[in-house]
């Protein structure tokens, strides 16, 4: 019984995290289907800056805990923004209406330099800004214990999922953005400004890779490459649920989490293959994810 | 269409004698390039310069090296080393990230060959490096030297090896000390759970150490092994899945970034207070744990390296020096860099080469030597002179006023935990240790 509570609680808490790296994917994708390569690099970015900035916080004699989570939401909101603004201004507003497929060569060449440039500012030691984490301590259910700080990620996750589906949803720009899904053309011709709503969701998906960067930050060593590991997790968890549904990342999250949660409990061997096994199960029987849409091709 | 040729006299003039300098300069250059090569001797150092491992291994592992490097052509070495340079040449070191796996190393050690005339080449973390690495060698005939990489299986899958050596112990050696350690510390632990990185070298340590527990504590038992990726970084569910399990020990091959993520997490998860944590690498982490790892967690440093160093005149110059330039004493991945500098000079100094020593003169003076190192005295005593014999040490973990220290720190002689030459090293484990010898 005590396996099975694991099993839940490790498996809803692995795709809380899978979720929040996997939405600024999936909100980029649906709106303007770009598959953001560089999102990978907006994460690791998010955790360097709160790294960084938490490992100076706590070396100048700081010990508030609310500090700490002051510190990485405005590392992680400013980096991923600015960052986000630079790339979708600076680069991709010159290639819209390009192939999909040029757009994600073009977006794994900015994952390649954004790599270097951090290696540039942050060198190769790993950060560690474990304190936060540390300091919140955990929650023991028999053996069992339960970090208060995944258990945060875990809230946070379901606020910004709930945040995401109540813009989209329930606001003008969402309607805007969901029109835009629908048919660009036809919304120009309407006169939506879809550049200027582009500009918009490239800075809140980037924004939200520099968020779910900056919340592991406290968990992990950061250390360069680790952009690229977590970019293949999101494009699993994404593919599941279907590319461009917020839902359907969701979904997808909690199906990966809890496969992976049940192979390291009952056979740690197969951890990694589970992962890709979910996903191609579920495409073998719906090709475009759970709650993608098969779209039909203009020519 | 007509066309007039001008008179171009005077841009011949300019071109014969534009190409006559630049020849001239190349050839110049040419011959001092090669006068430079022969005052010189141009050693390959392949480290991690990138990537997760950088930052706790291959880093200080470069520091290690340059350092004596420096030394080296200043003279400043304590004996036997104290003259300069490496049999009177100046030692140049050509240093290449070993990110990127074995295929691209293999190119980079043929481009480090073949097009930068390297005399030797010194490096290699990855065991999967060392593996792909170590025939190439044969192959090009150059003298190389492993310095850290601890796959057992390298001199195993060498036909008569000629030019490779390794200066460090292999993984075996690493988990026959741990088992021994536990067997004499923590002889009461029923429950045996681990933790080992999902490539050869976590899963053969995982096997060389629960083969070598058989044989040492048979009353306990191995009661779940979590095998993570590489790199994974967070450990949260592996934490859930050995505490169900309530273990006494866990034991750890994780390195680097990997082995402290895991320690912060474990520890603030409350693992570390349920289990002992044994981690045979954790000495790189001694000096960067900073708390975070509970008193009494056993570590390992690969051998009497980093803060197992015994206390010589070399070791003794190596910390003080290190320390002044870095801040901090050297962990396991510096000196065994140093080492294998050390076993550069002793086998240029002793090849009885006039002018720069070819790879078969290298290989003749290291081969079976015994040189005293920044770890005593390392004795090239296994696979036919090429691999180095020494004492495996564990000790505990402190930390207290801010300053971590090792405790009950308890070593055991190299025949004691490596195999000797013609045994298969797990068949010698499963055979209970024949022909070791602890005493």
């Amino acid at each position: 019984m005590l396996t099975v509570w694991a099993i839940l609680i490790d498996g809803f808490i692995y795709a809380s995290w899978l979720f929040l790296v996997a939405a600024g994917l999936t909100v980029i994708y649906g709106v303007m289907r770009i598959l953001n390569m560089a999102h990978g690099s907006l994460y690791a970015l998010g955790a360097y800056a709160a790294a960084s900035a938490l490992g100076l916080y706590y070396a100048g004699g700081g010990d508030q805990l609310w500090m700490a989570f002051v510190i990485i939401a405005v590392c992680a909101i400013t980096i991923g923004a600015i960052t986000g603004l630079a790339i979708e201004r600076g680069l991709l507003r010159l290639m819209y209406g390009r192939d999909e497929i040029l757009m994600l060569i073009i977006t794994f060449a900015v994952l390649l330099i954004l790599e270097d440039v951090m290696k540039l500012i942050w060198g190769t030691t790993p950060y560690f800004a474990y304190q936060p984490y540390a300091a919140m301590g955990r929650i023991n259910i028999d053996v069992l214990t339960v970090s208060r700080y995944d258990l945060m990620v875990l809230v946070v996750s379901i606020v910004i999922g709930a945040s995401l589906w109540f813009w989209l949803e329930r606001t003008r720009i969402g309607k805007i953005l969901r029109s835009i899904i629908h048919d660009r053309e036809i919304s120009q011709a309407m006169g939506v400004n879809v550049e200027r709503m582009f500009t918009i969701t490239f800075m809140i998906g980037a924004t939200l890779g520099a968020i779910a960067g900056g919340i592991t930050a406290p968990i992990i060593s950061v250390v360069p490459g680790i952009g690229i590991e977590v970019i293949v997790l999101a494009f699993a968890v994404v593919v599941t649920g279907g590319l461009g549904s917020i839902t359907g990342a969701a979904i997808g999250a909690i199906i990966v989490g809890l496969a992976r949660a049940t192979s390291i409990h009952t056979m740690p061997e197969l951890e990694l293959f589970i992962i890709y096994a979910v996903m191609a199960a579920v495409l073998v029987f719906r090709p475009h994810g759970l709650f993608g849409q098969a779209v039909a091709r203009k020519i | 269409m007509k066309t007039t040729q001008q008179p171009r006299t005077w841009q011949h003039v300019l071109f014969s004698a534009t190409t006559s300098i630049f020849l001239a300069s190349a050839g110049l250059l040419g011959l001092a390039a090669n006068a430079s090569a022969q005052d010189s001797f141009k050693v390959g150092f392949v480290t991690f310069l990138s990537g997760g491992a950088s930052g706790p291994f291959g880093v200080p592992a470069s520091q290690g090296a340059k350092l004596v490097v420096k030394a080296i052509n200043e003279g400043t070495l304590p004996a036997p080393y104290d003259s300069q340079g490496v049999n009177g040449l100046s030692l140049q070191m050509v240093e290449v990230d070993e990110a990127g796996g074995p295929t691209k190393q293999v190119e980079e050690y043929r481009n480090l060959v073949q097009r930068q005339n390297v005399n030797a080449v010194i490096g290699y973390i990855s065991s999967g490096d060392c593996l792909a690495i170590a025939p190439v060698a044969e192959e090009m005939e150059t003298f190389t030297i492993a310095f850290d990489c601890g796959t057992s299986r390298m001199f195993e899958e060498l036909d008569s090896p000629k030019y490779v050596f390794r200066t460090g112990l292999d993984a075996v050696a690493d988990n026959v000390g741990a088992a021994r350690y536990l067997a004499e510390t923590h002889g009461d632990a029923k429950r045996i759970a681990g933790i080992q990185q999902n490539y050869a070298w976590g899963q053969d340590s995982w096997q060389d150490f629960t083969l070598a527990m058989e044989q040492l504590m048979p009353e306990a038992e191995i009661v779940n092994n979590q095998t993570p990726q590489i790199f994974q970084g967070s450990y949260g569910t592996e934490i859930s899945a050995l505490q169900t399990r309530r273990p006494d020990i866990v034991h750890s091959s994780m390195w680097g970034g990997d082995m402290e993520s895991f320690v912060a997490q474990a520890n603030a998860r409350g693992l570390l207070s349920q289990a002992t944590a044994l981690l045979t690498t954790g000495e790189s982490g001694l000096h960067r744990f900073d708390g975070q790892a509970p008193n009494g967690t056993i570590i390992g440093g690969r051998g009497p390296f980093g803060g197992f160093m015994p206390e010589n005149d070399l070791s003794e110059w190596f910390s003080k020096a290190y320390e002044e330039e870095h801040g901090i004493p050297p962990s396991y991945p510096a000196s065994k860099a140093a080492q294998a500098i050390l076993a550069l000079k002793y086998a240029a100094d002793n090849s009885g080469a006039d002018g720069v020593p070819s790879s078969e003169q290298l290989a003749a003076a290291l081969k079976g030597a015994e040189f005293p190192s920044v770890s005593g005295t390392v004795n090239m005593g296994l696979s036919d002179g090429h691999q180095a014999v020494q004492p495996m040490l564990y000790g505990e973990y402190h930390f207290e006023d801010g300053k971590a220290e090792l405790r009950n720190v308890k070593s055991y002689p190299g025949d004691c935990v490596s195999a000797p030459d013609g045994y298969n090293a797990q068949e010698w484990i499963k055979a209970g240790f024949p022909d070791s010898s602890c005493d």
